[in-house]
């Protein structure tokens, strides 16, 4: 049963997920796998928060699992708009070659 | 009409934006209404005042227009004060100042050489400035307290720096050297100063005096703890017996200021560099009012400066010494308006010593009459200007008396009167001063007396040389013609005024009225009176036939030198060269303050300027705090190299931080 499973195996998936995101954004080139990336990093977090509001007996935690859902699908939207037309100017995926802000 | 006082001031103002804003769209034949009229109507409210003023009997009447600031306690009210005193002082500044605008209209057109005739380019402008003017005086004449009088006092000093730059764009002038024949050297003259920066220098002189009167003002403050005239008299005898060394303080400090805008000794450099303004100017505000605003205050102020008997006689002193000096240098000048000019700060030096003996009633007789006169006189000089294309040079004068009769004739009564031949208004009022002055110190009398002669001298060596004998300039004879219509007519009125003048203030001890003591007596409620002596009366009519005599004599000998035999001046002058190198170039005073005070403050300023304002204020503070920020801002522009990661990877070490500053705490 799921009671079996103590907290801080939950915790500690989501914070190695959380890591693998982290480590992808800061590492990876390639932006749509940053974007993957940073989308692993959220659900790490989703996990967090729904372990927490299972060992709690709150629900508070899971509202916020589906609003960070509902932002996550915004966002997604919006990135991958972004990267359509980033590649559209550059002809590129690569993260590095769009640095026309640099001081 | 003594409620309705508020328009005098408020009349000009009209006329100076009617004529500001919408005159040069009006025209000028719209101006040379508008200029004059609002000062002819302020006349006459100012009229109305004075019969109100005398059916009740001088009683003070406060005029309360509004608060203008009230801080607590502390409140300043716009306040008119309506007494025999501003009364005086409005109807003199109007009653001249319309005459004046009157002659202005004309003087203002220029004949080309065309024959047409121009006015001036800045017909508008310059009546605007005028009509300022009249407002500011009248703010200074009839506020009722030191805060009004201060304002009035820089208002009127502005009027008149924009009206001595009137013409800013004409250059400075030579002066031909002085020939006195004979292979003699000619005396060179110094230059004239350009009209913008005689209007500078008038303005800074000023400055230095109300620098003193500001002061002046703010002890009356801290002292008082009020500034109106009613009360600052009313405790000004308890607080001289509480604190003794105060009054003469205040009084010292306010006469510093009445010693710039009076010009007298030492300040007086500005008033005859004053002259490159326009002729109207010279007549209204550096000679009939604005110049006697010093002479005003000390009346206004007699119950503070009776009180300091010391400081008092310093004025005596400085004034008599001033009428002394300014008439030496009077003697020899060759430029008519510049004689002018300096008869001016002479008589000014009068009017001090009176105020100074405590003859305040002598003081502003002599104030009136000489507003007549003088205008009077510059309007002549004027006149004689406007014939002569602009040429003001006694030298190239000479016969002028038949191509323009009526400035001739009004022109020798002004000289009569300013000379103080008898019976004319110059003579009751430099009579009365002089016998005041004997009461006190005789040797101050007599100082007065020679002063006299000199000023007949050099009167009616002006006189003599601009309208009698050959002319010395054919060309400029032939073209001369007399005045129009509103400068012959400001000339009779005001040589009527010069001639009758005297009736004002008739010699007492005759047993005749006295116009002006008689009503002046209210102003005079809180004056300390000290012990009077009365000079009996075979003294008093021996002084007046002394000075009757010295007029006269003063009259004499310049007819003799300039029209019997003008080698004699010629002659006299180059036997003691050096002496008339002294006076012509007035004793070398600008030079001497120019190398005592005014190259040094330059170098001052400049110092300022280059080393501490543009080298530590500018260069190091200014810019060096904006060229820091600068080459910081572009060492950590290179943090912002575009990557990405480099981003990322520097909010995750942020965000570490800051967490791991919460966990480790």
């Amino acid at each position: 049963m799921i009671e079996s499973i103590p907290l801080s195996y939950y915790l500690l998936l989501s914070a190695t997920l959380f890591t693998i995101g982290a480590a992808g954004v800061l590492i990876r080139r390639n932006t749509i796998i940053i974007l993957m990336c940073v989308e692993m990093m959220m659900n790490a977090v989703n996990l967090t928060f729904i372990a927490f509001s299972r060992f709690l007996d709150s629900a508070t935690g899971q509202v916020f699992v589906f609003m960070i859902m509902a932002v996550a699908a915004v966002e997604v939207a919006i990135g991958l708009a972004l990267l359509v037309e980033l590649n559209r100017h550059k002809d590129a995926v690569d993260i590095n070659q769009f640095n026309s802000l640099k001081g | 009409m003594t409620q309705l006082i508020w328009l005098t001031i408020a009349l000009p103002v009209i006329g100076l934006l009617f004529n500001g804003i919408l005159g040069r769209r009006a025209g000028y034949r719209v101006v040379r209404v508008v200029g004059p009229l609002v000062v002819g109507l302020a006349f006459l409210v100012g009229l109305g005042a004075m019969f109100e003023t005398l059916a009740r009997d001088g009683e003070p009447v406060t005029v309360h227009l509004w608060t203008w600031a009230a801080i607590g306690d502390f409140e300043v009210p716009i306040n008119l004060l309506v007494d025999p005193l501003s009364v005086l002082m409005v109807l003199v500044v109007t009653g001249v100042g319309f005459l004046i605008h009157v002659y202005a209209t004309e003087y203002m057109i220029h004949t080309g050489s065309d024959g047409h005739a121009h006015p001036d380019r800045d017909y508008t402008r310059f009546f605007t400035f005028l009509n300022l003017f009249i407002a500011s005086m009248l703010v200074l004449v009839l506020g009722d307290n030191y805060l009004m009088m201060y304002v009035g006092w820089e208002l009127v000093g502005v009027s008149s720096y924009l009206l001595i730059g009137f013409w800013f764009d004409r250059p400075a002038q030579e002066q031909d050297p002085v020939d006195l024949g004979d292979g003699v050297e000619p005396v060179k003259l110094t230059p004239l100063l350009s009209p913008a920066a005689s209007g500078m220098k008038a303005f800074i002189v000023n400055r230095i005096g109300d620098v003193g009167f500001a002061l002046g003002v703010f002890l009356i403050w801290s002292t008082f703890g009020t500034l109106q005239f009613d009360e600052v008299f009313a405790r000004a005898e308890e607080i001289n017996s509480a604190l003794p060394t105060v009054i003469p303080w205040i009084t010292a400090l306010l006469f510093v200021g009445a010693i710039g805008k009076s010009a007298q000794l030492p300040l007086y450099v500005w008033l005859p560099d004053a002259m490159a303004g326009p002729t109207p100017v010279s007549a209204l505000i550096h000679a009939a009012t604005m110049v006697t605003a010093g002479v005003y205050m000390i009346v206004r102020s007699n119950a503070l400066y009776s009180l300091a008997p010391g400081v008092s006689n310093t004025i005596a002193v400085i004034g008599m010494a001033t009428a002394f000096f300014a008439a030496t240098i009077a003697l020899v000048q060759t430029d008519l308006k510049r004689v002018l000019a300096y008869s001016t700060i002479s008589q000014l030096g009068y009017m001090f010593s009176a105020v100074g003996v405590g003859a305040y009633t002598a003081g502003m007789f002599h104030l009136t009459t000489h507003a007549f006169f003088k205008a009077l006189l510059f309007l002549g000089a004027g006149s004689v200007m406007h014939a002569l294309h602009d040429v003001i040079d006694l030298r190239r004068m000479g016969g002028l008396k038949d191509k323009m009769k009526i400035t001739w004739i009004t022109f020798w009564v002004g000289s009569l009167a300013l000379a103080g031949f008898p019976l004319m208004s110059g003579f009751f009022s430099k009579d009365e001063i002089l016998a005041k002055d004997f009461e006190v110190s005789p040797l101050l009398w007599f100082v007065g007396v020679v002063t006299a002669g000199l000023t007949a001298f050099y009167t009616f060596r002006a006189v003599f040389l601009a309208f009698h004998g050959a002319p010395r300039d054919r060309h400029l004879h032939d073209h001369a013609h007399e005045s129009g219509r509103p400068i012959t007519f400001a000339l009779g009125v005001l040589a009527v005024l010069a001639l009758f003048g005297g009736l004002l203030g008739l010699p007492t001890w005759l047993g005749l009225p006295h116009v002006l003591e008689n009503n002046l007596e209210p102003v005079y409620e809180y004056m300390h009176h000290a012990d009077e002596h009365h000079l009996s009366l075979a003294l008093e009519a021996t002084l007046m036939a002394i000075s009757a005599l010295t007029a006269i004599g003063g009259i004499v000998v310049a007819y003799v030198f300039y029209i019997v035999n003008p080698a004699i001046p010629r002659n006299i002058a180059r036997a003691s060269r050096g002496l008339f190198n002294l006076l012509a170039n007035k004793y070398w005073v600008d030079e001497i303050y120019n190398a005592a005070i005014v190259q040094p403050a330059l170098q001052l300023a400049r110092a300022m300027s280059g080393g501490i304002d543009k080298g530590l204020i500018d260069n190091v503070l200014v810019d060096g705090t904006a060229r820091a920020i600068g080459r910081v801002g572009r060492s950590m522009s290179r943090l912002q190299d575009g990557y990405v990661g480099h981003y990322a990877l520097a909010t995750f070490i942020g965000v570490l931080v800051i967490v791991s500053y919460f966990f480790l705490r």
